[in-house]
């Protein structure tokens, strides 16, 4: 407890886009709801940031941390260390720290690949191939910079996770009602889930928030968003539009089908669902309509970056986690 | 050598980091601006189908997920060589608009405007939004709580989703608006004019008003006289979604006008190997180091740069705002870094009138929201004006469409060398033989970075309006003789 007799709150970020953060903002008049119950400590996106004075708190100290964004570098692990140390509660909040993100498609390339590349296009003026040195000597001094990691990891691959806020971002209805449920269990007037659990989120798949109208799904050919322009009411997997909404949890309101898009999966694997990628090949591969090997193929080509496409948010925690190599 | 770290605990991708070292005299002998994190998308968006790019991309920045979106979706109408329907680019206009209402806003009362409104010598408790909102009234708060509602209500609209929004396609969107939709929406870039207007106004009474504040912009601690960029429709007028990009140097005079697709032939970024991110300079003129002036390729990509390359605005009421800019600045190009503030509500401007007119198309609400491409995908560019400078993305594809190679020139970036100077140059002013005025180059440094909106600053995002800074004062051993702090109790 504060001074103020208020539970203390952390926010931070790691690798990420910010989009977490301003998820949190966009719960509007709920922010003051959590400045009313809580103490903001630690938050260097709304307010003053102040690792020292994290770092000199007693263990257990913070009452709730939202932690977003992988880990992709030895000062995200660093921090996320830190934070477990000093939180009651932490919570891995958003696609990133949930389950990898769009960054963790990063694990199909090598921590090389990706300097090399990012340090050699087509526009990059780099004769003498400089890469990014950890530490690096002017003439004035050394100068450092953190160490990337080989993979881009989850955030309970580093450290133990309390709870998981998923969503790229978390909907801002979801956030408010976790923020709600939280200062009511502070006053005893509410019980928190078991630890371990997904919160802020359904029980059921994408599928079954989806209005769309569902008949047998019989596919003899995948098509892609590029070049064909789905019915705003039947079912997008049986147009042939490789929809992620079957393997995905609920709780969005399927909110990409809605916009005659295709479910994209970032609310991570739906309830009891190991791996969600590995789900939907298997929901894929049943709807394949054929019995010919030869034909089989043929449609399965229609997939054409399966792993990019299953795996799109979820690669780093998945079974696979990353490419060999 | 005695060494300063400043530790701005926001970011780019990831937190930026400052290293001032002196000299023996203790005078500032360099500064370096360090960004410490590299998250890879252009390598491991190889191998996607090119049309996930305005989805994966959008992940690059939470803040402005809209500008990458629009820019990734261009790239892949062009790498699918189709020619949008109108209703199509005008949709996407209409959708980019409503955002840049909504960023612009943000930024000039939670942080840009707090220095202004209430003063860069007003106690730190009250230089924030909370102050703005005591000072000139508690339904100004409303204003700017509903001018962000009403962005995200459009981008939502339009775009699928508040955050990351998801509709844009080769070819056009996903879907397209209602008639009822399209009367909302024009009811909100009403509102959103009075708001642009009535900033434009508090600016006018607070800042142009007081003499000591004009002072302060127009002083030389926070002037650079480097190229400015931004994007030009067929009449050289400020637009944000589609065109040329403009090149002006410092004194004004027209280096040329590039086509997205010509972009490499204007731009190179250096590599320097302590940092993971690269300084963008104009390869016509040469990288010269971190430097200002004709000579120097360096180049700045923001509000003021827009205006500086541009003829004039193309709505009337923004227009009018923006002759008065340099009338009342002693005439264009103007290099004062701190009017960027003012010209972003310029935009501000522009960005509703040109959203009530988008919104009064008869063509808004048509179904004719897309082209399905039938040529074979090969390679494109793609460029709009984020809020926070040019923004490019480039795709090579096979012939399925599934990408090959990327690259992208992102906001912030373009700027990196500029906000490295004007670091330099604050650090210069408050540091002299040793003696180290606190509040003054915390606040300094501060102010510098604000004017350019960096994304590692966090623009809208920042709820006190504050960018927390640590420096740590290091003799020649490294060890620490004083730590400043602001904003950190």
């Amino acid at each position: 407890m504060s001074k103020n007799g208020k539970p203390k709150f952390a926010m931070y970020w790691a690798a990420a886009c910010g989009g977490c953060e301003i998820a949190v903002l966009n719960i509007n008049e709920g922010i003051l709801d959590v400045d009313a119950n809580f103490d903001v400590v630690f938050w260097p996106v709304a307010m003053d940031a102040k690792y020292k004075d994290v770092e000199a708190m007693p263990d257990k100290s913070i009452t709730l941390t939202l932690f977003n964004g992988a880990i992709r570098n030895d000062e995200n692990a660093h921090i996320a260390q830190m934070l477990r140390a000093k939180s009651q509660v932490l919570v891995a909040f958003g696609a990133c720290a949930c389950e990898g993100g769009i960054p963790g498609l990063g694990n199909l390339s090598s921590k090389q690949q990706i300097l090399d590349t990012a340090f050699s296009t087509i526009s990059t003026d780099n004769p003498k191939e400089l890469r990014p040195q950890t530490t690096f000597k002017m003439p004035e001094g050394a100068l450092h910079i953190p160490t990337m990691y080989e993979t881009v990891k989850s955030l309970d691959q580093v450290v133990p996770v309390d709870y998981y806020i998923p969503g790229c971002p978390p909907e801002s209805n979801q956030i408010a009602a976790v923020v709600g449920l939280v200062i009511k269990a502070l006053k005893g007037e509410a019980q928190l889930p078991p630890a371990g659990a997904v919160i802020g989120a359904s029980q059921s798949t994408v599928c079954d928030e989806c209005k769309r109208t569902r008949g047998e799904k019989t596919i003899t050919q995948f098509t892609r968003m590029a070049t064909f322009q789905p019915r705003e009411d039947q079912c997008l997997l049986e147009q042939g539009i490789l929809c992620s909404g079957m393997a995905t949890r609920s709780g969005c309101d399927a909110r990409c089908p809605v916009a005659n898009m295709p479910c994209v999966g970032c609310y991570g694997p739906a309830p009891d669902v190991i791996d969600q990628g590995a789900r939907m090949m298997s929901a894929v591969a049943s709807v394949v309509d054929s019995k010919d090997p030869a034909e089989i193929e043929k449609i399965m080509r229609g997939v054409v970056d399966p792993t990019g496409t299953f795996y799109r948010f979820g690669m780093p925690r998945s079974l696979m986690r990353h490419a060999k190599g | 050598m005695q060494r300063i770290t400043i530790d701005p605990i926001t970011r780019l991708e990831g937190h930026g980091k400052i290293e001032i070292f002196l000299d023996p005299d203790g005078n500032v002998a360099n500064t370096y601006f360090q960004i410490p994190e590299l998250r890879g998308f252009e390598q491991f968006c190889v191998g996607r189908p090119v049309e996930e790019m305005p989805v994966l991309t959008g992940r690059i920045c939470g803040v402005c997920p809209e500008a990458h979106h629009m820019a990734a979706a261009k790239a892949a109408d062009a790498v699918y060589h189709v020619e949008l329907p109108r209703t199509a680019a005008k949709l996407r206009e209409l959708l980019y608009s409503a955002f840049y209402v909504t960023d612009h806003a943000t930024h000039f009362y939670a942080l840009g405007g707090p220095d202004f409104v209430m003063g860069p010598d007003a106690p730190v408790a009250e230089r924030n939004i909370l102050g703005v909102i005591h000072k000139v009234g508690l339904e100004i708060g409303g204003k700017v709580i509903n001018a962000r509602k009403a962005g995200h209500t459009v981008i939502e609209m339009i775009g699928g989703r508040k955050v990351h929004p998801c509709t844009s396609i080769p070819g056009g969107l996903s879907k397209g608006i209602t008639v009822e939709q399209r009367d909302e929406i024009l009811a909100m870039g009403k509102w959103a004019i009075e708001f642009a207007q009535f900033s434009l106004k508090l600016f006018a009474d607070i800042v142009l008003g007081n003499k000591a504040y004009v002072d302060l912009i127009l002083g030389d601690a926070y002037t650079h006289r480097t190229y400015s960029m931004g994007m030009v429709d067929e009449n050289n007028k400020v637009n944000f979604y589609d065109g040329k990009v403009s090149v002006v140097d410092p004194e004004g005079k027209r280096l040329g006008k590039y086509a997205p697709s010509e972009y490499t032939d204007w731009i190179a970024e250096r590599v320097e190997p302590w940092t993971y991110l690269k300084f963008p300079y104009l390869k016509k003129v040469g990288w010269k180091g971190f430097t200002d002036g004709k000579e120097s390729g360096v180049y700045t990509a923001t509000p003021l740069s827009r205006l500086n390359a541009a003829d004039g605005m193309a709505t009337p009421l923004a227009q009018a705002e923006y002759e008065k800019f340099y009338a009342t600045l002693g005439g264009k190009p103007v290099h004062q870094r701190l009017a960027t503030h003012w010209a972003r509500l310029i935009e501000l401007l522009y960005a509703a009138e040109r959203w009530v007119e988008l919104a009064t198309d008869p063509e808004i609400a048509s179904d004719n929201f897309r082209a399905i491409p039938t040529a074979t995908p090969t390679e494109g560019v793609g460029i709009v004006e984020a809020p926070r400078g040019t923004l490019t993305h480039h795709y090579w594809t096979d012939a399925r469409g599934v990408v090959t190679k990327v690259n992208l020139i992102v906001g912030t970036t373009n700027n990196y060398a500029p906000i490295t100077m004007s670091i330099k140059k604050a650090a210069e002013s408050f540091i002299k033989r040793g003696v180290v005025v606190s509040e003054g180059i915390l606040n300094r440094v501060e102010m510098a970075f604000r004017a350019y909106d960096p994304c590692f600053g966090c623009a809208t995002h920042s709820l006190p309006g504050q960018m927390p800074l640590e420096v740590t004062v290091r003799d020649a051993r490294g060890n620490v003789v004083e730590v400043l702090k602001q904003f950190c109790d």
